[in-house]
């Protein structure tokens, strides 16, 4: 479906993008996050169609959609955690592998055990495994980081708390400061503001600014649509296919929702049912 | 902190177990390596019924004897390695994972002798018959993996049956083996559930370094081990090579099994990678202490399992050294202060006293408040009757806990009702403020998931930032008490 004759070469500007781009573009060297043509599939059902997607630097990039429309799995794949059925991903112009220092994941809170024998100083450490390196204890220059970075979230004197012992908040401030010690361009986290206390998502909003003014990018999956507008200014609309993504002015509108989150029965829900019954026939 | 100082003493538990087997380890000149003895007549036949007189009892325990000797510290070296790697597969949710692969054991150790005896190697050569053992204990966990990964069956399924398959398949094995009555296949079984004692100085040698070995890439790795454990996604974005730590995981739990079975046996040797690390979490709320004790913990069961059943020759060793591991177990479960069952419930009394407390100053001080006497100088006697009508309690239970806030020096207490202390008026206001800033809080951010918050253990400046309790205390301020 590809169309090698397309023209446009340049950097693409991230205007208002209807929901098809025209396909074949260069990945742009200075977008945090190039995608293009992304498809996924979990156990042969499509969760992701022909994405894509070019993020603009220094922003914060809520990412919108109803349950079960892939936003989580956009991240995933971006970071190769789960196979690609086709399609190219960039990060600063490099394929993931070779730019994962550029880049600092913040999974959902409950993806792991928080019943898990580490304190909180612990896991935030685990963020400079990587510089670290194979075999080498954590010095204490990587434990006064990640104090600092627990400080930077709030909780600096919780430091040593098994990590059960913390509030919901504080257990989602706990994986951010994780992601701050990395020290990366850009931030990809998935659902931070779920379940977390006011305070916390204070703190988290305030932190999402100070990247920014650091010259970081980061893309959030949100829920909470009331707060779109005063957390990001730029939004990506998807529901298993991007519906729409630019500055959030323009493309946070009730129309764009609507073709978001209406109607569970669109056309490609269909088409995916369709292809199930298919499946499971044979 | 209690934490430093259990981890000082697994710590030195540990250096006295290594200290122990170098010493012991002196003693052990050439013996003829590699060749198991004859072994003992079937494993579980015969009787204990002899009680072992003193002497035995001192001979046994006291290490004297040259054999026992070469016995312990052989399986004091198994036990301690497995207790570590069993940390780690028990972290990692797989510690069932070892079961399949020991079973998986049986078919290889029938297999590596048969083609011993085909091609005339020497009979029972014991790292013939463990390569053997870990070749087929492999392919068990190989298929193991497949078919969770590829036929969706859940992981307790695909376990039951690899386990029961490849056992079977041993069995049938051994059974051929009988069949062709080459006469030295007697003493195979001991495999199954382990034969401490017929292990010679080259078998301590072999556990040795198998142990070692399995100890050193665990400190090696530890870090990368733990964050495998804990987050393998995060760990694959990081760049980590999961897929291979894991091999690497599974491939030490292959060595403590394979130089396991001698002296557990595979029936058994499942215990010792979840029992000692099971014991150690609830004693530990970190993981490299948590580590470390499990390998003294598994170390020292085993070591005096092996002592006991070197008094009790006829009783397979295996199931000794788990029954002593299942003791340290027990204790562990009531007594481990991180997660034991004892301290828990404690730490549960003293917080369900101290929310008692709370609630008597609450109602003392909010009926002084009501009464206005919250402004006078001379204390203020409540009677317990004004007490009942604050809450659905018993008088016993006033009085009870009026009694505790005396000890305190929070109330003083006649028999008809209390008076708040000048130190209990101070704890009373404190904690009257901190309870109507909790539900103003619920109030006013009913939306934001109040479950989430912690409210038992913290103060509810803890929880929130100056700006929200400033806020708060704007609304608690009003004229009219917004709070019920």
């Amino acid at each position: 479906m590809s169309n090698p004759t397309a023209l446009q070469n340049g950097p693409r500007q991230s205007a208002v993008s209807p929901a098809h781009h025209p396909a074949g573009k260069e990945h742009s060297p200075d977008a945090p996050l190039s995608i293009h043509d992304m498809t996924v599939a979990y156990h042969r059902k499509p969760v992701l169609w022909d994405v894509d997607l070019d993020l603009p630097e220094r922003s914060l990039i809520g990412v919108i959609g109803p349950n079960g429309a892939g936003k989580s799995t956009l991240i995933k794949a971006a970071m190769d955690l789960v196979p690609k059925a086709s399609g190219r991903v960039r990060v600063y112009g490099l394929p993931y592998r070779k730019n994962r220092k550029r880049v600092a994941y913040v999974p959902q809170r409950e993806s792991v055990d928080w019943d898990f024998p580490v304190t909180a100083l612990d896991v935030v450490a685990m963020g400079r495994y990587r510089r670290i390196g194979w075999c080498v204890p954590v010095t204490k220059k990587h434990r006064e980081a990640a104090r600092e970075a627990l400080d930077r979230v709030g909780i600096a004197d919780l430091a040593d708390r098994q990590i059960s012992q913390l509030s919901g908040g504080q257990q989602q401030r706990t994986f951010l400061a994780r992601a701050l010690v990395q020290d990366a361009d850009l931030y990809l986290m998935d659902e931070p503001f779920a379940a977390v206390d006011a305070a916390t998502e204070k703190a988290i909003v305030k932190i999402l600014k100070d990247l920014k003014a650091d010259g970081k990018t980061a893309l959030v999956i949100h829920h909470d649509l009331q707060s779109v507008e005063d957390y990001f200014d730029y939004v990506v609309l998807m529901n298993m296919r991007i519906i729409a993504h630019g500055p959030t002015s323009a493309v946070f509108t009730e129309d764009n929702l609507r073709k978001t989150y209406g109607g569970k029965l669109t056309l490609l829900a269909d088409a995916a049912e369709a292809m199930r019954r298919v499946q499971a026939r044979s | 902190m209690t934490g430093a100082r259990f981890s000082a003493v697994a710590i030195a538990a540990v250096v006295l177990l290594v200290l122990g087997a170098l010493w012991t380890s002196g003693s052990l000149h050439a013996h003829g390596p590699e060749i198991r003895p004859e072994s003992a007549d079937g494993t579980l036949s015969g009787s204990a019924a002899e009680w072992p007189s003193r002497e035995q009892w001192v001979r046994a325990l006291s290490l004297r004897d040259h054999n026992t000797r070469v016995v312990v510290l052989g399986v004091t070296m198994l036990g301690l390695a497995s207790g570590v790697i069993g940390s780690f597969t028990l972290l990692r949710k797989r510690a069932l994972m070892g079961d399949a692969l020991s079973h998986a054991t049986l078919p290889g150790i029938g297999l590596a002798f048969l083609v011993a005896t085909a091609t005339g190697i020497t009979t029972k050569s014991l790292l013939l018959l463990l390569v053997g053992a870990a070749a087929t204990g492999v392919v068990g966990v190989a298929v193991l993996l497949f078919l969770r990964r590829y036929t969706r069956l859940k992981e307790d399924a695909c376990l039951g049956v690899v386990l029961s398959v490849f056992f079977g398949a041993g069995i049938a094995v051994l059974g051929v083996i009988q069949q062709l009555g080459t006469g030295s296949a007697a003493g195979l079984e001991t495999f199954i559930y382990g034969k401490a004692a017929s292990m010679v100085p080259g078998d301590v040698v072999l556990i040795g370094i198998g142990g070692i070995l399995v100890i050193l890439v665990c400190g090696l790795l530890f870090k990368e081990f733990m964050l495998l454990c804990f987050d393998p996604a995060y760990s694959a974005v990081q760049g980590w090579p999961v897929l291979g730590l894991d091999i690497v995981m599974m491939a030490l739990v292959v060595v403590v099994t394979v130089i396991g079975l001698q002296a557990v046996g595979l029936v058994l040797i499942i215990a010792m990678l979840i029992i000692p690390a099971a014991a150690a979490r609830f004693w530990f709320d970190r993981m490299l202490p948590m580590t470390l004790l499990a390998g003294g913990l598994g170390a020292a069961s085993a070591m005096v399992g092996a002592g006991i059943s070197a008094v009790f020759a006829k009783l397979p060793s295996g199931a000794i050294i788990v029954i002593v591991t299942a003791v340290v177990f027990a204790f562990s479960m009531f007594f481990g202060p991180a997660r034991g069952l004892l301290p828990r419930y404690v730490r549960r009394r003293i917080l369900q006293r101290r929310i008692g407390r709370q609630h008597l100053l609450r109602a003392a001080y909010e009926l002084l408040e009501s009464k206005g006497g919250l402004e006078e100088h001379t204390p203020r006697w409540i009677a317990f009757d004004e007490l009942l009508t604050k809450r659905s309690w018993s008088l016993r239970r006033v009085r009870k806990l009026a009694r505790g806030a005396q000890r305190a020096g929070q109330v003083e207490l006649n028999d008809g009702g209390i008076a708040l202390t000048d130190l209990g008026r101070a704890d009373a206001a404190r904690i009257v403020r901190n309870h109507r800033m909790w539900e103003m809080y619920l109030i006013t951010y009913a939306d934001i998931a109040p479950s989430h918050v912690d409210r038992d253990a913290d103060m509810i400046e803890h929880v929130l930032d100056a700006d929200m309790i400033a806020e708060l205390e704007g609304l608690l301020s009003r004229p009219v008490a917004s709070c019920r």
